[in-house]
């Protein structure tokens, strides 16, 4: 559902009245997806008058006649009146207003918005809807953003040469060097070791649109073998001689089976009350999820380096370039990024980097770790990226905006939730299915005041730089409020998180009062 | 001149010093130390190597403990308020404070001269039945001559802890006394009649000690009792086990993997948790069944001083406090006789007599603090500086091995004591969120659980900045409270003086006024805080302050050596000359 399909009817003749001492203005009445719109005729001042509509607090009806009165008070405390002609016009105009005022936070975070911030950072990357029929790519969102300068119809080609059509696109523009973080599937070079001039001029695209001379590595989540191995199936990875300026890094990365074992072997050893310190740490060690955080977040920090520090462009990718890819662009932007650590910017964040960028949560999240059901696509990686954002917390506390309780909930979500948001791998089967029609989503429903508590973070204080953790394996803890949540006494560390809010809201207070 | 960074390392701090081969930019030389810090020196010319090399190992070991840091320290106090420092814990003092002497409790003057028992104190709490005789009689039937007293009283369930040595049974000798005295202290608690005995050692270790005429209580022998070991290892295998913690931890490019298989071959851990098992089943034993304990090893100096501190610890909140602490470490550890030189290697003396004892003690401590956040008045900084001095031999609690020793040395005369010092910094370790009027906190019931003990990398990585968590919510919830005390001060000063002001019916120009001496340091403390790293540890050392955190910092150059950029590989953390101080 677009903002638009709100939109009852397009305009109106009406009358606005704006209190006793202005002027009442006449003209057309237009509601657009954000505004309200009042267009006086040509004879009249020239000047439009809008009215944003999330300022709109309340909303009364009434009509008599063939005509009818909205009047709308403000949050800014202004009370305003529309005369508006025709009954049936006066109905459709409140309710567009109804349903837009509040926003619908199924469409707080798609990509043309963080394209939005892009455009005013650079004007190197364009929005595309070459995708718009999820033809091109049944994965992909409907828009994407790509460099500039390479049309719709190399895209096209571009994203018949990568599995599963996810070519190349910007997943992070990392505005203070101007340098990109893309995302992508693998090529299919196969055993022929096929080449692709449309995906070859893509990427040259986004060196030259970063800085003439500009370098690019190229993260491959996958050992050089098994990258290597994936030819003889159609995939590969890309030669060093078509694409100038690009350098392959391997950084394996555990998925799929593996990664879920893993997570079922934690939680058991989690479960088990009575074992032996030393049978505890042989197990904390056999199952290998520190590991696999370890090397996550590893992987995540030499992109960001790759990025802030030597200048370079960055693209990530592994076999199908929806798993362990998501997870390293995420935390990369995480690292770098002081927006996305903040409650609304982690929000777009994940609905971005995960749930538009086709992670498959219905098939990963089919089930967790206790379920008997044989594995076959179920693999926590979305879980995994949670752990890694926990630790990141853990070592800048005051440097993220949401708490734990944020990473929680979305863990709760990704698995069962009365919300739509993680249903569906895709946003074409998320459209297919109407999930936007028929759920609400998750973003809406977390974002009531009364949750936020429990959300955020007190002693969040923005923090400019790049926060670069240290990965070392003394620096990572189990995440005990996740794998132990059940199994400890949750009330000490509950009440002293009480405290801490009690702290700091004591001390705005104060601070108010003096 | 603000540019040039000092590392400070005190020679009583430097557990060893090692020479490794010769390099290309020098020679290297790696000092560890007593409280985990590492240091690598490059030293250009490989003869002023080995001058340091030999300077630092004479240095690093005293004969005699005139030469030790405590006797030449002057922070410039007179006689009298060296004194004062001295009786800031008074050990009389405080078994009044646990209700004792009473009708069943007395002070023995029995080893007023040192002639019962050298490494015990002078004043000893003691059954009100048991006679002298009794006492002497059962202290020659105790290892060192260490017979039963008195450690904590508990006054609502009139039970006691109670500590001592191995008895010298060996596989079957009696003493009347010593049977005696144990029946005195069931009988002086009125509500039960059986008492336990807590040998602090695994079975076999006490089942050993009785070829050598020592040994353990026979159940037979000792009407009432309850005897049960506990598990705690020996120093030697406590000593080995840190040892090995530190060489695992100490790998380069340590993975994960490694890590833990590490953790576990050490045993760490497993050892804490025994000792952390064996102070549970104390308070138990007195909350629950309303028993007196009796505790002890095999001198009753090592892991009976580690249960019974332990076990008091769970059982009163006031040993919580910040004075509390030091009064159970004075009681528990200084006055009974834990062999803290020995221990903490003080002199250049027997290696084999080494062992974290008290470390371990600390690092239980600290366990507790991260299940109980609330419990504790002070926080890991004081732990952790608590920690710097019992090696740094800067003050004189923890020299020598036992009271007898220290009034010999005039340590009270010559030397100060480090709890004013502490009181001094009190800010530092205070726990922001300390809850002092929870009734759930009387009595901590900590879980034992295996996955509750975690590796205390502030502790054994304290000064290896690059591990730690950049931005400390400490210093910030800290502050926080420190202002809200500060302007709910003000407040109320204002609306007195608003009242006052109003009574004189001169409000208008007076109020206005007011209103521009409210406190000048208003708040800016979100802006303030945020464009800097903070400081993990409260403690106000310059090596402990994080510094901006980068990727060099954090070696991700291991993971990108790609980046053609990439730094040259730094051989040492620190150039250049250390500048000694002592």
């Amino acid at each position: 559902m677009e903002f638009s399909e709100l939109i009852r009817t397009g305009r109106a003749q009406a009358e606005l009245l704006r209190g006793p001492e202005a002027p009442p203005l006449r003209g057309t009445l237009c509601v657009t997806s954000h505004h309200l719109l009042l267009s006086p005729g040509t004879e009249a001042s020239p000047d439009l008058w809008l009215l944003l509509l999330r300022s709109v607090d309340s909303i009364e009806k009434r009509v008599a006649g063939d005509s009818g009165t909205i009047t709308l008070r403000c949050k800014d405390l202004r009370v305003l009146q529309l005369d508006i002609e025709g009954v049936e016009a006066t109905l459709d105009i409140a309710r567009s207003i109804e349903g837009l005022r509040l926003g619908d936070a199924w469409h707080f975070h798609p990509p043309e918005r963080y394209y939005q911030r892009v455009a005013r950072e650079t004007n190197a990357w364009r929005l595309s809807e070459v995708n718009e029929d999820f033809s091109l790519c049944p994965s992909y969102p409907r828009a994407l953003i790509v460099p500039r300068s390479v049309d719709d119809h190399a895209l096209a080609r571009s994203a018949g040469f990568r599995q599963g059509g996810r070519f190349p696109v910007l997943s992070y523009h990392h505005a203070p060097n101007g340098t990109a973080l893309l995302r992508s599937s693998q090529p299919l070079t196969g055993p022929q070791k096929r080449r692709c001039a449309e995906d070859e001029e893509l990427l040259r695209a986004v060196l030259v649109g970063a800085r003439p001379g500009a370098r690019g590595f190229i993260i491959d989540t996958r050992s050089a073998q098994a990258a290597k191995q994936a030819r003889m199936t159609g995939g590969g990875t890309e030669a060093k001689a078509a694409y100038p300026g690009w350098k392959r890094l391997h950084r394996p990365l555990e998925r799929g089976r593996p990664l879920q074992e893993s997570f079922v072997r934690l939680v058991e050893a989690c479960g088990d009350l009575e074992q032996s310190m030393d049978r505890w740490l042989s197990r904390l060690e056999g199952c290998r999820w520190l590991e696999h955080v370890k090397e996550a977040l590893s992987t995540a920090c030499l992109a960001a380096q790759g990025m802030e520090r030597e200048g370079a462009c960055i693209l990530v990718h592994g076999a199908e370039g929806t798993d362990s890819t998501l997870l390293v662009t995420s935390l990369a932007q995480l690292i770098l990024d002081p927006l996305s650590r903040t409650m609304d910017g982690f929000q777009e964040l994940v609905e971005r980097e995960w749930i538009q960028a086709g992670h498959p949560f219905q098939l990963r999240c089919a089930h967790s770790a206790f379920s008997h059901a044989r594995p076959k696509h179920e693999a926590p990686t979305f879980l995994l990226f949670l752990d890694c954002v926990w630790q990141l917390g853990r070592q800048f506390p005051l440097s993220l905006e949401f708490g734990e309780g944020l990473l929680l909930a979305l863990f709760e979500h990704a698995y069962a939730s009365p919300f739509g948001s993680f249903l569906c791998n895709s946003e074409k089967e998320r459209g297919l299915c109407e999930v936007r029609t028929r759920t609400h989503s998750l973003w809406s429903g977390l974002n009531q005041p009364k949750e936020q508590r429990k959300l955020r973070n007190p002693l969040y204080a923005l923090n400019p730089l790049a926060i670069w953790p240290s990965v070392e394996p003394q620096s990572l803890r189990l995440w005990q409020g996740l794998f132990l949540r059940w199994t400890r006494p949750p009330e000490p560390s509950e009440t002293a998180w009480e405290k801490v809010w009690q702290i700091v809201t004591d001390s705005e207070k104060t601070e108010g009062s003096a | 001149m603000e540019h040039i960074r000092t590392t400070k390392i005190l020679h009583h701090h430097i557990a060893s010093v090692e020479k490794l081969a010769l390099t290309t930019s020098g020679c290297p030389l790696v000092i560890q130390c007593k409280n985990f810090r590492i240091v690598h020196f490059i030293v250009p010319r490989e003869r002023d190597c080995h001058d340091i090399y030999n300077s630092l190992l004479q240095l690093s070991k005293q004969a005699k403990y005139e030469d030790l840091y405590a006797f030449s320290y002057n922070p410039k106090q007179n006689d009298s308020e060296r004194l004062q420092g001295w009786q800031l814990i008074d050990l009389a003092e405080e078994y009044k404070r646990m209700g004792v002497p009473n009708s069943n409790w007395q002070l023995s003057d029995a080893n007023r001269e040192y002639k019962i028992c050298e490494t015990y104190p002078r004043e000893l709490y003691v059954p009100r039945i048991a006679s002298k005789p009794i006492i002497v009689g059962s202290s020659k039937f105790r290892s060192k001559g260490r017979f039963p007293v008195l450690s904590y009283y508990h006054q609502d369930k009139e039970a006691a802890i109670c500590r001592c040595s191995q008895p010298l049974s060996g596989f079957s000798a009696r003493c009347l006394e010593d049977e005696h005295l144990l029946q005195a202290i069931s009988k002086a608690n009125p509500v039960n009649r059986y008492m336990y005995v807590m040998d602090t050692r695994p079975k076999l270790n006490a089942m050993a000690n009785r070829a050598a005429g020592k040994g353990y209580e026979n159940e037979d022998n000792y009407s009432n009792i309850r005897f049960q070991f506990v598990g705690i290892e020996n120093i030697h295998v406590m000593r080995s086990s840190l040892q090995k913690l530190l060489e695992v931890n100490g790998t380069k490019g340590l993975s994960v993997n490694d890590f833990y298989s590490g953790l576990e071959s050490s045993g760490w851990l497993r050892h804490i948790k025994a000792v952390m098992d064996a102070a549970i089943f104390l308070a138990k034993a007195i909350m629950v069944e309303n028993a007196s304990v009796l505790v002890h090893c095999s001198d009753g100096w090592d892991r009976t001083s580690q249960v019974c501190s332990l076990g008091s610890l769970l059982l009163d909140s006031y040993y919580r406090t910040v004075k509390g602490f030091m009064v159970l470490i004075e009681k528990d550890w200084i006055a009974f006789g834990h062999k803290f030189s020995e221990r903490c290697g003080h002199l250049d003396g027997d290696p084999k007599e080494v062992s974290p004892v008290f470390t371990q003690f600390l690092e239980c401590v600290w366990h507790l603090t991260e299940q109980f956040p609330q419990a504790f008045e002070f926080n890991e900084a004081f732990l952790l500086q608590i920690h710097e001095h019992i090696h740094s031999c800067q003050f004189g609690n923890f020299l020598g091995n036992c009271q007898k020793e220290r009034e010999e040395l005039k340590l009270k005369e010559k030397t100060y004591s480090l709890w004013p010092f502490l009181l001094d910094d009190l800010k530092k370790y205070l726990n922001p969120i300390y809850n002092s009027q929870s009734q759930r906190f009387t009595v901590l019931e900590p879980s034992t659980v295996s996955f509750n003990f975690k590796f205390w990398r502030n502790m054994y990585h304290q000064f290896d900045r690059t591990l730690h968590p950049r931005q400390s919510v400490f210093n910030i919830i800290m502050n926080m409270n420190e202002q809200n005390k500060q302007l709910e001060k003000d407040i109320k000063e204002l609306e007195s003086k608003i009242k006052q002001c109003k009574n004189k019916q001169t409000d208008d120009i007076l109020t206005k006024e007011l209103l521009h001496s409210i406190h000048p340091e208003s708040p800016t403390l979100k802006s303030s805080l945020c464009f800097k790293e903070q400081t993990l540890l409260p403690v106000n050392d310059a090596l402990r302050t994080i510094e901006g955190s980068n990727p060099t910092d954090n070696r991700y150059s291991d993971y990108a050596e790609e980046f053609s950029k990439a730094e040259p590989a730094v051989v040492s953390l620190e150039y250049g000359v250390a500048r000694m101080t002592c």
